[in-house]
Order: C-alpha cells, then structure tokens, then sequence
C-alpha cells in the first residue's frame, strides 16, 4: 500500500512537468515540503506551532542574500537558510516547549512575530521591497537551473528527500516515541523518556525542513518577501496541513497542492477579487465538515470499505 | 520598365506585410495585467487599473498591427511570489507581450527582473520606489507614472518656499517611508530649510496620536507624512483631532491619492498639500477621460488608474507604428515617441526606464469651495517633468551611458 | 533613537495619557476575548473581525437609517452580538469537544470571509466617521491637547469594563458563568441552561468587540481591514493577563496600552513589536498570565 504510494508518487513527479507549468509544480512541492515538515510538529508531536513562517521566512532570506551576496552555490546556499532555520528553530523550541496547547502556539506566535520585527529591520532583507534578484546558479557546478526543467527536477529531488525524510522519522522507534507523547505526555514522561527533550528535537527537525522549503523557494522565485515570514503564512500552512490530513503523510502534500493550485486559479478568475473570502470559506467548511481532512477522509472510507 | 517597377514595388509592399504579420508573436498582442484586487492597494489600483486597460484596448479598437489584443489579469494578493509566479508563467506558456500595472514596490522590483530575463516590457504604474529606475532598472523597464522622489520634490519645494522651512517627519518604517523621507529632506535643506526630527512608526500602525504629539512638541513648522494609505489616513485624522492644524503647524502628504482624499472626506482633509501625477479636472483631455471611466466605475479615477490606460496606449501605439512586437523594436519607438494625451504633459521615457512628465502640485479643497462630487484640488503649479525626476545625470542607473 | 533627556515631562506624561486611552480600548477587547476563552475555551480569531463590524454596523446606521453615535453604541453591539450568537448556534457548538485548535481555525476563517466580503463595499481606504456634535473639540491641559472624544473613550470603556466585571464577579449569572467555566456538567446537572449560557456568553463578547468597534469608528476610518492585525495584539493581551481572568484583561489592556504608548516614544520602530516580548517573557516566568492562577 504504502509503496503504491510512493511509486504513485514519484511517477506523478517525473511527469507533471510535462502537462504543467514547471514553476507552478515548483512553487508547490516547496509549499507540500513546508506542510511536511509542520505536520510532523502538529500531526505527529501534538504541538501546534502559530509561527513557523518564521523560519520558512528567515530561510529564504538567508538562502537569498548567500546565493546573492556571498555568491554561493546553490546547494550550500540552500543548505545555509535551511541550517539557520534549524538554528533559530532550537531557539525558539527551548523557549516554546515549556509550554502546552494553546500557550505553546501563543509563544511560537510571540517569537515568530520578533523575528518579523527583526526582518523588517535589518539592511539586508530590503525591507518592505523584498531580497530581489537571487541567482538561481548552477547544481553541482554544473547544472544550469535557469532552465526550469533543469530545476524542477532538482527541487522535485529535495521535496521526496524530505518526504520520505519525514516518513522515515514517523516510522522509526523515536517517532513512536513522538506518538506517545502526543497521545499521553505524563503517560511518556513515566515510561523513561525525556519528552523536552524529544519535542524539542522533533521541532528543531520540522524547522529545519520548513527552512529547506523557504530556501528552495527563494531560489526558485529569484527573491525573498516579508510575505514568507508574516503571521498569515503561518495561518496558511495550518489550512494546508488540515484540508489534507492532520496527521497522514500524504495530507499536507494533498492541501498544499489545493491551496496554492487555487491561489493561482483564483487570481485570474472571475473570483480574482475574492481570494480570501474562498480560502476562509475552506477553512470553515473544513473545520465543520471533514476535520479529518481530505486524505484523513480517504483513508477512513477505505478502512470503512475494508470492515 | 514601369510594370517590373511596379511589381517590384507590390511584391516588396508585400513582403513588408508578410513580415510585418511574421513579426506579431503568437499571433496577438498580449497584455497582462498584476494588481491588487482586495488588499491594501485596491481602492487606488485593483479593479480601476483593470477596467482602464479595459478601455485603452477598446478606444484602440481591440485590434493592433492587424491582429487582435487580448488581455489577461491575475490578482497578485501583495505577495511578490505569486506576482512573479503568473508572470514568468504568462511569458513562458501563455505569450504574454506586456506586463502592466505592478502595484506595491516588493511586486514591481520582483516582475521587473522576471521581465529583463523573459525579455517581456514592465509598464509600471502602481509602484513608487525610485529604485526601479537607479540601482534595479532595467532595459525593458517602464516607470510610468510617478515615483517617490517625484511626489516629495514638488510638495517638499513648494511648503518650504512658502515659509514652512521647520520640519518633523512621521515616517513609515520600511524601505518606501525612509526613501520618502530622504528625499524629501535632501530638498528641504536645497531649499533653506531645517529638519528638525522624525518618528519612525510601525507599519501597519493604526493609532497616530502618539506620533502627532511627538510632531507637536518638535515645535516644526510642517509635519511631513512620509507614508501611505491607510496609515497616511489615520495620521491625518489623528493631526485634525489633536488640533495640530489649528495651532498653527501645517500638514504635507508626500503620498496621498485622490481615493485617500475621498474616504477621508474635505472636512479633515482640507488645506492638505501634495503632488500628484494626474488630476481629472485638469483640462478638456482629462475631464472627458475621466468622466468615461466615471460611467463605469462610478468614480474618479486615480493617477495610477489613469497611468494604466496612458501606458497601455502608448505602447500600443509603438505596436502599431512599428507592426512588430519585438521588446527592443518596441522599446525603441515608445523612447522615441514623447507622450502628450489626457494623462501627460511633456512626457518622455528616458533611458533608465523612468517616464518623466510634467507634476501638479495641489491643495486639498475647503468643503465650501468645492462644487461638486470629487471637486476636491486646487492645482498650485505644474512642476516641470526634469525638476520632479531629476536629471538622467542624477540617475544611478547602470544603464545609463556616462 | 531619542535621548531620554531630549524628552520633555510634558510630553511624556501626554504619552502615558494617550497610551491609558489606547489601553482603555485593549480593555474592552481582551475583555471580550477572555470571556469567550473562559467559557467556550475558544481562541474568537474573528474578534478584530467583529470589532469592524461593529464599527461598520455604525456608519451603515448613520448613512442609510440615519441613526445617530449614541444610537449606535446600543444598537450595533447588539446586532453584532445577535451574530455572534447565530455564529455559534450553527457552528462553534458543534466544536465544543473537539481540540481548541479547530476553533481558532474556524474563527479564523471566519475573519477572512467579513474581511473579505466586506472589502467591495467599502473600498479598502475605509469611510469617514464624524464626531457626535456634542464630544468635538477639546480641552487644553496644559502638558497637551486632550480632544472630548479621546476623554469620552477612556470614561465610557472603563464604564463597561466595571459593569462587566460586577456582572460577572457580582450576580447571579455570573456565578453560574464561572461555575461554568469550571465545570460545566456539574452546573446541567442543577438545571441551569448551560448551551444557552454558552451562546450568551459568546454573544457578549462579540457585542463588547462590537462596542469597542463603534467607539473606534471616530478616530480611525472605518475600514474592512481595521481589525485584520488587532487581533493578534489583543489576544496577547489576554494571554499576558492570564487566559479568561476578567480582571486580569482588564489591567493588561490598560497597562499594555501605556507601554506601547512609552515605547513610541523611545523607540517608536519597536511599538508593534512590544507587546509580544513582554507576552513571551511572562509565558516562561510566568506561564499562567500575571493575573491567572497556575
């Protein structure tokens, strides 16, 4: 089953480009990468986090001015924003996991809101008019990812890396552990496991990879925004993770896929004026209809089908 | 003799069409258009910018060089990435010629470099930073309508020849609040003047108070707003409130459109100075413009509006005269051709990409002198297009020979 | 950055007065919003959402009704209010045993659909508000300009602040609304109406947002995104505060309001910012609010 899935995968990956705009497809999988690495906090730790824009944004600056300023190859510049991420995200997750609930995505939201302030700030992020001009550069010295097929398949490389990274940390013996400290922390903490300590390596992996995700955007846009790292990116990533599944694997590849697939039908369409009356409709209809969420919803039918 | 004359004549006549037929890519001149439909930026472009291209392409009879125009538009949300998504997707899969409007600095800077390495035209309208025509401009650029330095020259100038040499800024505190600023206070001090200080506030901030007492204790003449939008709105509001006016300090806005005139109403505003690009009512030319666009929108367009439909023309107009859509043919007759309609006065594209034309400066209206529905300015003076741009010496524009 | 000496005395206590008036407004939202958390334990991310209405619901009153400010104080809460209760009739009930994550994604969305919607009736730049004829003008204190309404503010906020907190510190309802809040089956089982006290609750909350809305309307255009980012500002007010403590909103919204009105003053860059230091480091010290019980 599972590696039905995978190989599904993996062949819609190789074609798409062929049927769909590559720079689309891109903008995507770095989105459904970012949803990845959230839902590994929320569907698979119990913790939500309200700012991860944060270091999805601060990736992505950071990516941008190596590759730019620094001239940096692309893999190291990449490698950098993510780092730094991961960095910032052992920050903020030593600071947010004394926390529980609802507290725990107020602090998250707090620190990812400084972050902003410090983005705005700071000479290198041109401010309000965004990092522009990053040089998409070569991979590996050699190939040349001006071209958008050269790059698409590159970005489609990391994206399964980091989705089958994830779905290896599910599966392995600590991901079991993360399980249990969503399902009973105090339950956890009396089985011998240091359960900070696990939240917070969980944390520092899922920013890490939401840092890959920013970083990769930025080299597949050419430019860094304030947009990345703003408080409704975090909202965002929230709505994609939950219209696909809280929890599944495939869930936030699924809703990132129709978040960002309807942002972009959206804006020319007749209904180009009500972009966020459409994504708050979503939410809401989510919320109360499916909670589970469209892969959540599947995979309960097929069980269903199976009893 | 004669006969082959006329059959060479015919055959070239011929081919010149066929060429010129050849040289219409795709078959159709393409336009697309990236604005602001919800957000902060929809009152002075958004749905206005589309239905001025709308009309530009109707008044053109929806046809150029013989083949048709069409016109695609996308809402970019404020979000540089999504604007600069649509149109690498419109010139890479869809054949789109032109992109145009390009409201808010972080979209205009971002489709502009999409634009250079697609070798597709940006006609900017929406966008203020003067950047896009010094350090980020390029070949295929056009700024067309005004820029930050245009809006604070004329009005920076005009207050401080009229006595209001004392000045305190509240400024926005991101990339577009300090370029205002600086130039604005560069020409201040040109002009004999002092600046006096400045609060840096947060954008978005809702509450001016706070700022305008600030303004009030630094005991300037002239409280400078180096914002825009809803901040510029509020702050105003916050300076009638707090009697900053009636005691003898005077606002300047340094960014005001007509639609920010509108919400707040002459009452508040009244006795504003600013610069502005366009006003309806300024000759036959504008005022019948203006009052087509009225039927459709039922409002007043604003310049950036205005800007759209000027800028689309123009470049239509170079299609035409040229029969080819190729960026640099194109770009080479819309240099060469000065713009003299119901938008510009004197205007000319220079190399660097900025369109320069001629500037008004204003004074909003008192309530009692207006006569009827968006009878709001009184034009001051018109500010010759080299003094609100500068020259192209002053351009730091690589482009730019030297 | 300013030198503290550059500031005069009179500026600064002309600060502390405006920074009190903003707070005064905080007060009454972060009211709002910790009754709802407290009773429904729902994160209201519609509260910046309904504060616009209620200032909307003003403006439309004057300009097609013709009712005037004082009609409006009393009229649009209740509008807004009768809303708010549909609202959660026919949506947040239904998420009353579900993880409080999913009620602040439906608020949130909510947000976006008012927001939204509202944006091609209004125009995004907003409609003007006048001042009600008998609060225009000021009065000189000598240290600043203090504008009738800016004064009328403070006064009428606090007033509904204290009326609330008698209400529910003080009377009958409002033992059952904390006994409520503690242990809701305990308090069905002595046959109080409990999902009705539920709705109640909610709608008072929505109409005091509403009610700050239209005090609001005069000072600030009225636009659709008025309220877009408050809400994140004054649920950190609430949340410092200490989720669902009545008096404790009350206190940080006022106290929030004078420490941003000092940091515009300092450092004016950082005033949006402030707020959410002081939430994060009250957090680690202090995790159940400054006015919560642990």
């Amino acid at each position: 089953m599972n590696r039905n899935v995978l190989i599904g995968l993996v062949a819609i990956l190789l074609v798409a480009p062929f049927f769909l705009y590559p720079v689309f497809l891109m903008k995507v999988l770095c989105f459904a990468l970012f949803a990845c690495a959230f839902n590994l906090l929320l569907g698979y730790t119990g913790l939500l986090s309200f700012g991860h824009a944060a270091f999805f944004g601060a990736s992505a600056y950071v990516t941008g001015h190596a590759a730019k300023e620094w001239g940096l190859p692309f893999e190291l510049a990449v490698l950098t924003g993510a780092l730094t991420a991961a960095l910032l995200g052992a920050a903020v997750a030593r600071l947010a996991i004394r926390r529980q609930g609802i507290y725990f995505a107020m602090v998250t939201l707090a620190l990812a809101q400084m972050v902003y302030f410090f983005f705005l700030q700071a000479r290198f992020t041109g401010g309000e008019n965004g990092l522009q001009g990053v040089p998409r550069g070569y991979f590996l010295g050699v190939v040349d990812l001006n071209d958008n097929m050269a790059l698409y398949y590159v970005v489609a490389a990391i994206f399964l890396a980091g989705y089958l990274g994830v779905a290896r940390v599910v599966n392995s013996p600590f991901g079991q552990i993360l399980k249990a400290v969503r399902e009973n922390e105090p339950r956890a903490i009396s089985l011998g496991y240091d359960t900070d300590r696990v939240k917070q390596t969980a944390f520092i992996l899922s920013a890490g990879l939401a840092g890959l995700a920013g970083g990769v955007k930025a080299i597949v846009f050419q430019l860094a925004s304030l947009t990345d790292a703003h408080w409704h990116q975090s909202g965002e990533v929230v709505l994609m993770t939950l219209l696909g599944g809280v929890g599944t694997l495939l869930g936030p590849v699924v809703g990132a896929t129709v978040v960002v697939t309807l942002q972009n039908r959206l804006s020319e369409g007749a209904l180009n004026a009500y972009v966020p009356v459409v994504l708050g409709a979503i939410f809401v209809v989510c919320v109360l209809a499916f909670r589970r969420g469209v892969v959540g919803e599947a995979l309960a039918f097929l069980k269903r089908g199976k009893e | 003799m004669k006969s082959t004359l006329a059959m060479t004549c015919a055959a070239a006549a011929l081919l010149a069409a066929g060429a010129a037929q050849a040289e219409i890519s795709g078959g159709k001149v393409k336009i697309g258009l990236l604005t602001d439909m919800s957000g902060t930026y929809s009152d002075l472009a958004g749905p206005g910018a589309v239905e001025a291209a709308k009309m530009a392409i109707e008044d053109f009879g929806g046809k150029v060089a013989g083949v048709p125009i069409e016109l695609v538009t996308a809402d970019h949300q404020n979000k540089a990435d999504i604007a600069a998504n649509k149109a690498r997707e419109w010139a890479d899969a869809e054949g789109v010629d032109v992109f145009a409007e390009l409201v808010t600095s972080s979209v205009a800077l971002a489709v502009s470099e999409v634009g250079a390495q697609k070798n597709k035209i940006s006609l900017i309208s929406g966008a203020a930073a003067s950047d896009l025509t010094n350090a980020a401009c390029k070949p295929t650029t056009v700024h067309y309508t005004y820029n930050t330095r245009s809006m604070a020259v004329g009005t920076g100038a005009a207050v401080v020849k009229e006595g209001g040499d004392t000045w305190y800024f509240l400024t926005a505190n991101y990339a577009f609040g300090e370029a205002l600023e600086r130039d604005v206070s560069k020409v201040v001090i040109a002009n004999g003047g002092k600046v006096l200080g400045s609060s840096k506030h947060p954008f978005p901030a809702s509450d001016f108070s706070s700022f305008i007492l600030q303004a009030q204790a630094s005991g300037a003449k002239v409280v400078g707003l180096a914002n825009a939008g809803a901040d510029t709105t509020n702050a105003i509001k916050a300076a009638n409130e707090f009697g900053l006016t009636s005691s003898g300090q005077s606002v300047a806005g340094l960014l005001v459109f007509i639609s920010d005139i509108h919400s707040l109403g002459l009452d508040v505003a009244k006795g504003l100075k600013l610069t502005t690009g366009f006003y309806w009512d300024r000759d036959d030319a504008s005022r019948a413009w203006s009052k087509r666009f009225n039927e459709r929108m039922k409002k007043m367009p604003t310049m950036v509006q205005a800007g759209v439909y000027s800028s689309v023309m123009h470049y239509l107009k170079a299609v035409e005269a040229t029969k080819s859509d190729d960026t640099a043919t194109v770009m080479k007759q819309m240099r060469d051709t000065p713009i003299n309609d119901f938008f510009a006065q004197n205007g000319k594209i220079r190399e660097d990409g900025r369109m320069v034309h001629d500037m008004l400066l204003v004074e909003v209206k008192k309530p009692s002198d207006s006569k009827g529905p968006w009878d709001y300015y009184k034009i001051l003076r018109t500010i010759p297009g080299e003094e609100a741009y500068g020259t192209l010496a002053d351009s730091t524009c690589p482009l730019v020979k030297k | 950055m300013m030198e503290l000496i550059g500031i005069s005395p009179q500026v600064l206590l002309g600060q502390l007065l405006l920074g009190l008036i903003n707070g005064s407004l905080y007060a009454v939202l972060s009211l709002g919003l910790a009754i709802i958390f407290g009773l429904l334990n729902i994160v209201n991310f519609t509260h910046g959402a309904q504060y616009m209405l209620g200032a909307v619901a003003a403006w439309a009153g004057l300009k097609f009704l013709g009712l005037n400010y004082w009609w409006a104080l009393i009229l649009s809460p209740v509008v807004v209010g009768a809303i708010g209760v549909l609202i959660e009739k026919t949506m947040l009930k239904r998420l009353a045993h579900v993880d409080h994550l999913y009620g602040l994604l439906l608020t949130f969305g909510l947000a976006l659909i008012f927001e939204g919607s509202l944006v091609h009736w209004l125009g995004v730049s907003g409609q003007p508000y006048p001042v009600p004829p008998e609060l225009r003008g000021g009065v000189n204190l000598g240290f600043m300009f203090l504008p009738w309404y800016r004064g009328w503010v403070v006064v009428a906020s606090l007033t509904v602040c204290l009326l609330t907190w008698f209400l529910i510190e003080r009377t009958k309802i409002g033992a059952y609304l904390r006994a409520g809040t503690e242990n809701p089956a305990l308090l069905k089982a002595f046959g109080v109406n409990v999902p009705l006290l539920v709705s109640l609750a909610y709608g008072y909350g929505v109409a005091l947002a509403a009610f700050s809305g239209v005090l609001a309307a005069p000072i600030f255009q009225v636009s659709p995104l008025m309220g877009s980012n408050l809400i994140i500002v004054v649920f950190a007010v609430v949340v410092i505060g200490g989720m669902g403590s009545i008096t404790g909103s009350i206190f940080t919204g006022l106290m929030m309001g004078v420490i941003e009105g000092l940091t515009k003053v300092f450092w004016p860059e950082a005033s949006a910012t402030v707020i959410f230091v002081i939430m994060a480091i009250v957090l680690l010290v202090r995790p159940a609010g400054l006015f919560g019980r642990a």
